[in-house]
């Protein structure tokens, strides 16, 4: 068992959640009900990871990470470190593959509220932050929790993107994912079955979790 | 909260889009306006525009002489800071939370033990005491109905509005809560608004009518007198009057009390209106209060006035009352309908193709100008 890998994975996975859930939030909800145009092509992009090839959007990640690209020398002016082969790369690129996976739950959830519930907090005197905190929140929960969970196990396991952008570097790009394969080509089939097998219950006792606690929520909510 | 005098709500709106808005209204403290009106005709969107919900194009709305909205002068208080209560056509509860937690919501800025204390004084006043505890799914349609309207004052509003708050229930629950709102309005000394397609629900709860057709209230006053006179035959074809019928006026006798009116050969007394002169075409409507069936077997008094023959064409019992329609001189163009008890009904032998004969009271006779129309067989 690589504990070096797998911390560090729980540490992505941690961090994306983090940063990444708000942002779902307020982008799942700009969608959910807002018209604005290119409105489509928004979606088209967030559920773009869903389909595209791993090692393709790594491979766009990679090129947009190093230094030949603004966004890469921008990085490095400003924090001094490269953006490749680095965990906070590694991190952004994360969030940028989980995209479809925090944003899709949480819309669809932002979605299935009632328009008159929201007027009928602000009728009610609640203003609109209190609306938001109070009613919409509470409301979208389900999905805001799915979301979490399909985040955090995801990024356990993405392999491709990490491989492209991170590379395979131990303590900072070597995820769990990653560990496998490299003891599988060490013929350390051992190793890679502890880990698998720890993969395969992290992620079904996650999904067991995500379905039994939405299913709880939606029976309260009648 | 002081009770601030004035004159309760106005509203006047204009605009022509995206929904065509010409309306204007007025409802005094502890007066209940009824808002009537096909689907679309723009009801629902005036009551969300009292509640700022909505933003027209132009218009003014003030309660209590505040202004919430006037775009003359740029106003627009949100919703939040309009002192107003709205139960929503699917009453829109917090389905998270509780009863009591639904209206404690509106509450907050109240301290907490005054909010559960007030709270629970308004599920006595809608008779849901005992309820506090259950979420919405667990409640009735007439039990979401009341914690919405509990909900709904619990902001101690300055205006009530209610939008279609009675069509989500069954017939015998809304009976219930129709006769609850009517004890209920006697503690509220607020202008109330209610929103219906439901003309008959109007006729029995409000105390002034206001119709509304493609956005522009065309008719209002008190029920009774929009019912039996409408003014114009549209407004009477809109509210559902049947019994229209085109005739010219013969003769004038404001001594009598009479306007005498010239239908299919035979002359008709009305009550003297005038202002159409001898002449005149004119479209005339007698709601079905004022049709009176005649005794077959004897005659009694008031049988005179406006004798009028025909076939019954439909008898539809309706338990304890009767409907029925009956084609003047036989002809299909002229259906005249009425209601009588059952019982009457039955020791007249009324049954369709059997003939009887109605008194027309002059009383109920309401003359309105002209409408263009074939068919009818007028003069």
């Amino acid at each position: 068992m690589d504990w070096t890998a797998l911390t560090l994975s729980l540490r992505l996975a941690a961090w994306t959640v983090v940063l990444l859930l708000p942002l779902g939030v307020i982008v799942a909800r700009a969608l959910a009900w807002r018209r604005f145009p290119g409105k489509g092509f928004v979606e088209g992009l967030i559920a773009l990871p869903l389909v595209l090839p791993p090692t393709v959007l790594g491979f766009y990640l990679l090129i947009t990470f190093g230094s030949g690209s603004p966004v890469g020398r921008a990085f490095e002016s400003a924090f001094g470190s490269s953006l490749v082969f680095t965990f906070a790369g590694l991190l952004l690129a994360s969030i940028v593959f989980n995209l479809p996976f925090a944003i899709q739950p949480i819309q669809r959830a932002f979605e299935g509220i009632p328009a008159d519930l929201r007027e009928a907090a602000w009728v009610s005197g609640l203003s609109r932050w209190e609306t938001f905190w109070r009613i919409e929140l509470p409301l979208a929960w389900p999905g805001v929790l799915s979301a979490l969970v399909l985040t955090f196990a995801h990024t356990l396991g993405e392999f491709g993107v990490v491989l492209m952008v991170g590379g395979n570097i131990a303590g900072e790009t070597r995820t769990i994912a990653i560990s496998i394969y490299d003891r599988v080509q060490a013929f350390d089939d051992r190793s890679a079955a502890t880990m698998s097998a720890f993969l395969l219950a992290f992620s079904f006792i996650g999904i067991g979790l995500v379905s039994h606690l939405t299913r709880r929520i939606g029976s309260r909510h009648g | 909260m002081g009770e601030a005098p004035g004159p309760g709500l106005t509203v006047k709106l204009a605009q022509d889009a995206p929904i065509p808005l010409d309306a204007a209204l007025a409802c005094e403290p502890g007066e209940l306006l009824a808002l009537v009106g096909p689907s679309g005709s723009g009801k629902s969107t005036i009551l969300r525009v009292i509640a700022g919900l909505v933003r027209p194009r132009g218009g003014v709305v003030s309660c209590n002489g505040e202004a919430w909205l006037d775009t003359g002068r740029g106003v627009d208080l949100p919703p939040q800071r309009r002192a107003v209560g709205l139960v929503f056509q699917h009453y829109a509860l917090f389905p998270h939370l509780t009863a009591l937690e639904n209206i404690t919501l509106a509450l907050r800025s109240l301290p907490r033990a005054a909010q559960h204390e007030r709270a629970r004084a308004l599920l006595e006043l809608v008779n849901l005491t005992g309820f506090e505890a259950r979420r919405p799914a667990e409640l009735s349609g007439g039990q979401q109905q009341r914690i919405a309207v509990a909900r709904a004052l619990a902001r101690d509003p300055r205006v009530l509005l209610m939008d279609e708050p009675f069509s989500a229930v069954d017939q015998v629950t809304r009976r219930k809560l129709q006769r609850e709102l009517v004890q209920l309005r006697r503690t509220l000394q607020i202008p109330l608004v209610l929103v219906t397609h439901d003309l008959e629900e109007a006729r029995m709860l409000a105390d002034q009518l206001s119709i509304l057709h493609r956005g522009q209230t065309v008719r209002r006053g008190p029920p009774a007198e929009v019912m039996s006179r409408p003014g114009e035959a549209q407004v009477a074809r809109m509210i559902g009057l049947t019994n229209l019928f085109d005739s010219v006026v013969r003769d004038q006798r404001p001594e009598a009390d009479q306007t005498l009116l010239e239908w299919r050969g035979r002359l008709l007394e009305a009550r003297h209106d005038g202002a159409f002169a001898p002449g005149t075409r004119v479209t005339w409507v007698i709601p079905p209060e004022n049709v009176i069936l005649h005794r077959r077997d004897r005659p009694s008094r008031g049988e005179r006035e406006n004798p009028v023959s025909g076939v019954v064409d439909e008898f539809v019992p309706l338990g304890e009352l009767a409907s029925v329609r009956v084609l003047v001189d036989g002809a299909d163009a002229l259906p005249l309908s009425f209601v009588v008890p059952s019982h009457v009904a039955r020791r007249n032998g009324v049954a369709p193709g059997v003939t009887v004969t109605v008194s027309l009271l002059a009383e109920g006779i309401h003359l309105m100008p002209a409408e263009d129309r074939r068919g009818q067989g007028g003069s």
